[in-house]
């Protein structure tokens, strides 16, 4: 079980001057301070896949780098399989399987050779390394392009290879921000049938996105961040119900203005769905 | 570490851009940049010498030995007939002549009676030419021929003579040895090519290797892996500053092959006469001094790029950096300083002066004690600073 409670996270804005009026207005703007993440905290079951909502700038990415223990938090606690993930990082990082939305790979290496330094990174054998990037490859199509540069890569292939990258070790959560995003419908369908497929084993995946029908398909908890406040954290079919129990993907925005206390007209202005 | 390091290392040399800097520029540029430049001026020097030099002699009729002799040299002189009025300087600016040479009325082969004479040379001195060079080896003829009729007219004997042209003669006798004297003049200069291309063959790797990694979007990647922070900065530290031992390594290398190349020989005798004076603990010692010099680079430049934001805004910290190290060489050239109390101490001023000591073989062994704990202590330092600084959210998410 993954419990996150609590979480928060403040930056120092390095010159305020240069903030648009926008940006002033916001309430988390605190003096040289802005308070990113105020007040995070849900949990995800082994086996759940749970979907991370909110609109752009609402602390959805700092979360998950918290998560991931790429950012140290202020405070709150994040506990995987019952070990607290802040007093120990290098342990945390060995459970947890993480796919940042700005993630990139090393150009001049194959997507073999990007996979495999991570799996090295991790301490993992060579030849469990070999077997697990197989098994990898037929699961994400990978076989045509895994030889190559990944110079040359599409965002797709790009993307694959990242999401090979981040679970060659096997964690026991995985983590991916945005996985979807700029990808064409054949890749987004691998990269969907990949976190079913993670699922199905028992393994609980955590995912931010801006699609609704993706939310729809795979999660079982939906978890809405506004503002850096956690404003939702229930079951899907709670989600659903916001909006009257309406399933289909065009009325699930519904349930998601719902959670923010805003109507469609306000919505404009903030969300990018 | 040597994970990092190894991944590091292998993608540098998949790098056509860093292959070029680190091994291809050092090789052939080098070489490119000297033969050109030894083309060019040998080239000027052998037109220059060689030329039809095109002139006029005003009052001629005062010297007509000397005009007998430039008329004499004429496949190198082209005498021009030009009034006694003529503005020299217009007609020589115009190329229509390369010199005047104006001789008095009072000249006379008799100096005894007549004084010293002064002949005006009227030249475009701007530039390579050897004009003067070559109107003085006729004249210089004419000053002997009348200098030696003066001393017969004195009935001056061979030690009379060298005593009244010169009074008083001082014999230098020079107690330093050929190596302190070629030591001194190449020992100096050494330091200076050595340490900015150790710092130039160390700067694309290490824009690469930090700014690069934020830029591409892997190092999120990198920090969220088990591997501890020190060792992922250990593993960038050793690729930066060993890509710049070996962009200096084959730098000094090329230079010495081709310098023996280009030169046909000219030079061997020169170079293996100065290579033979150094000692092979010499270069070990230059070497050694070189690993906590590498290491203070590597360490700045790696800090440097991981705090930019993008490959660019590292360059460009990078650059700047060229000249703090400039700095303690250039110190380390200026008369007076010596590897000498507190200079012993002073990070790079003092590798450099003792790179110079090893070269005139006056290398008080002692003093390395001094250069290198005060390179290592910086170097250690710098170090702990990367790994502090990589260790910083506010660098790293900036």
């Amino acid at each position: 079980m993954i419990e996150i409670s609590g979480l928060a996270k403040r930056f120092e804005v390095e010159n305020p001057k240069k903030l648009s009026e926008q940006e002033k207005k916001d309430p988390r703007l605190k003096g040289r301070y802005f308070q990113s993440v105020r007040d995070v905290s849900f949990t995800c079951e082994k086996g759940q896949v749970l979907g991370l909502l909110g609109p752009n700038g609402a602390g959805k990415t700092t979360t998950l780098r918290m998560l991931s223990t790429a950012l140290k938090p202020d405070s709150g606690k994040v506990i995987i399989g019952g070990e607290d993930v802040l007093s120990n990082p290098n342990i945390a990082r060995k459970k947890i399987g993480f796919l940042s939305s700005s993630t990139g790979l090393y150009g001049r290496l194959s997507g073999r050779e990007n996979i495999s330094y991570f799996g090295e990174l991790h301490g993992i054998s060579k030849n469990v390394i070999n077997a697990r990037i197989e098994e990898l490859a037929d699961l994400l199509d990978m076989q045509t392009f895994l030889d190559r540069r990944a110079e040359s890569f599409s965002s797709g292939m790009k993307q694959k290879v990242s999401i090979a990258r981040a679970v060659i070790h096997e964690p026991e959560l995985v983590v991916l921000d945005e996985p979807t995003t700029g990808l064409d419908i054949m890749a987004t369908s691998t990269v969907m049938e990949f976190i079913q497929r993670l699922k199905d084993k028992g393994t609980p995946v955590i995912f931010s996105t801006h699609h609704l029908d993706e939310v729809q398909t795979l999660c079982d908890k939906v978890t809405v961040i506004n503002q850096g406040e956690t404003v939702f954290n229930d079951s899907l079919v709670a989600f659903s119900a916001l909006s009257g129990n309406d399933t289909a993907g065009g009325q699930m925005h519904k349930s998601f203005l719902k959670t923010l206390s805003m109507d469609s007209e306000e919505m404009g202005n903030v969300v990018n769905l | 570490m040597w994970l990092i390091f190894k991944k590091e290392f292998k993608e540098l040399l998949r790098d056509k851009k860093t292959i070029i800097f680190m091994i291809g520029l050092p090789l052939l540029l080098f070489p490119a940049i000297f033969g050109v430049a030894f083309f060019f001026m040998s080239s000027a020097a052998d037109e220059a010498e060689n030329k039809v030099l095109k002139y006029a002699i005003v009052g001629e009729a005062y010297a007509p030995a000397i005009v007998q002799s430039f008329n004499d040299a004429s496949d190198k002189f082209e005498s021009v007939a030009i009034g006694d009025e003529s503005d020299y300087a217009k007609l020589i600016k115009n190329e229509t002549l390369d010199f005047v040479l104006v001789i008095p009325e009072t000249f006379d082969s008799d100096v005894l009676r007549s004084g010293q004479h002064k002949i005006a040379l009227y030249l475009n001195d701007a530039g390579l030419n050897k004009v003067m060079g070559r109107v003085s080896d006729i004249i210089d003829e004419y000053t002997d021929a009348f200098q030696q009729t003066a001393f017969a007219q004195l009935n001056l004997d061979e030690t009379q003579q060298e005593a009244l042209l010169k009074p008083i003669q001082i014999e230098k006798q020079n107690v330093a040895d050929d190596r302190e004297v070629w030591g001194e003049r190449l020992g100096g200069m050494l330091p200076y090519f050595i340490f900015i291309l150790c710092l130039q063959g160390a700067m694309a790797p290490a824009a690469d290797l930090g700014a690069g990694e934020k830029e591409r979007g892997t190092l999120e990647t990198l920090l969220i892996s088990p591997m501890d922070r020190h060792k992922l900065v250990l593993g960038k530290f050793l690729t930066i500053a060993t890509a710049g031992i070996i962009t200096a390594l084959i730098t000094v290398s090329s230079m010495a092959i081709w310098g023996l190349v280009l030169s046909q020989g000219m030079a061997v005798e020169f170079v293996v006469k100065i290579m033979s004076m150094i000692g092979l603990v010499d270069f070990l010692l230059i070497f050694l001094m070189l690993v906590p010099v590498v290491a203070v680079f590597a360490a700045i430049l790696l800090s440097l790029s991981i705090y930019a934001r993008s490959f660019k805004e590292a360059q460009s910290y990078m650059g700047s950096l060229i000249m703090v190290v400039i700095f303690p060489v250039i110190i380390a050239m200026m008369p007076g300083v010596e590897l000498k109390g507190g200079w012993v101490w002073v990070p790079l001023t003092n590798v450099a002066l003792a790179m110079k000591e090893l070269f005139k073989g006056t290398m008080d062994y002692f003093a390395l004690v001094g250069i290198f704990t005060s390179t290592a202590v910086i170097a250690a330092g710098l170090i702990f600073f990367c790994i502090h600084w990589f260790n910083k959210e506010k660098v790293l998410f900036r």
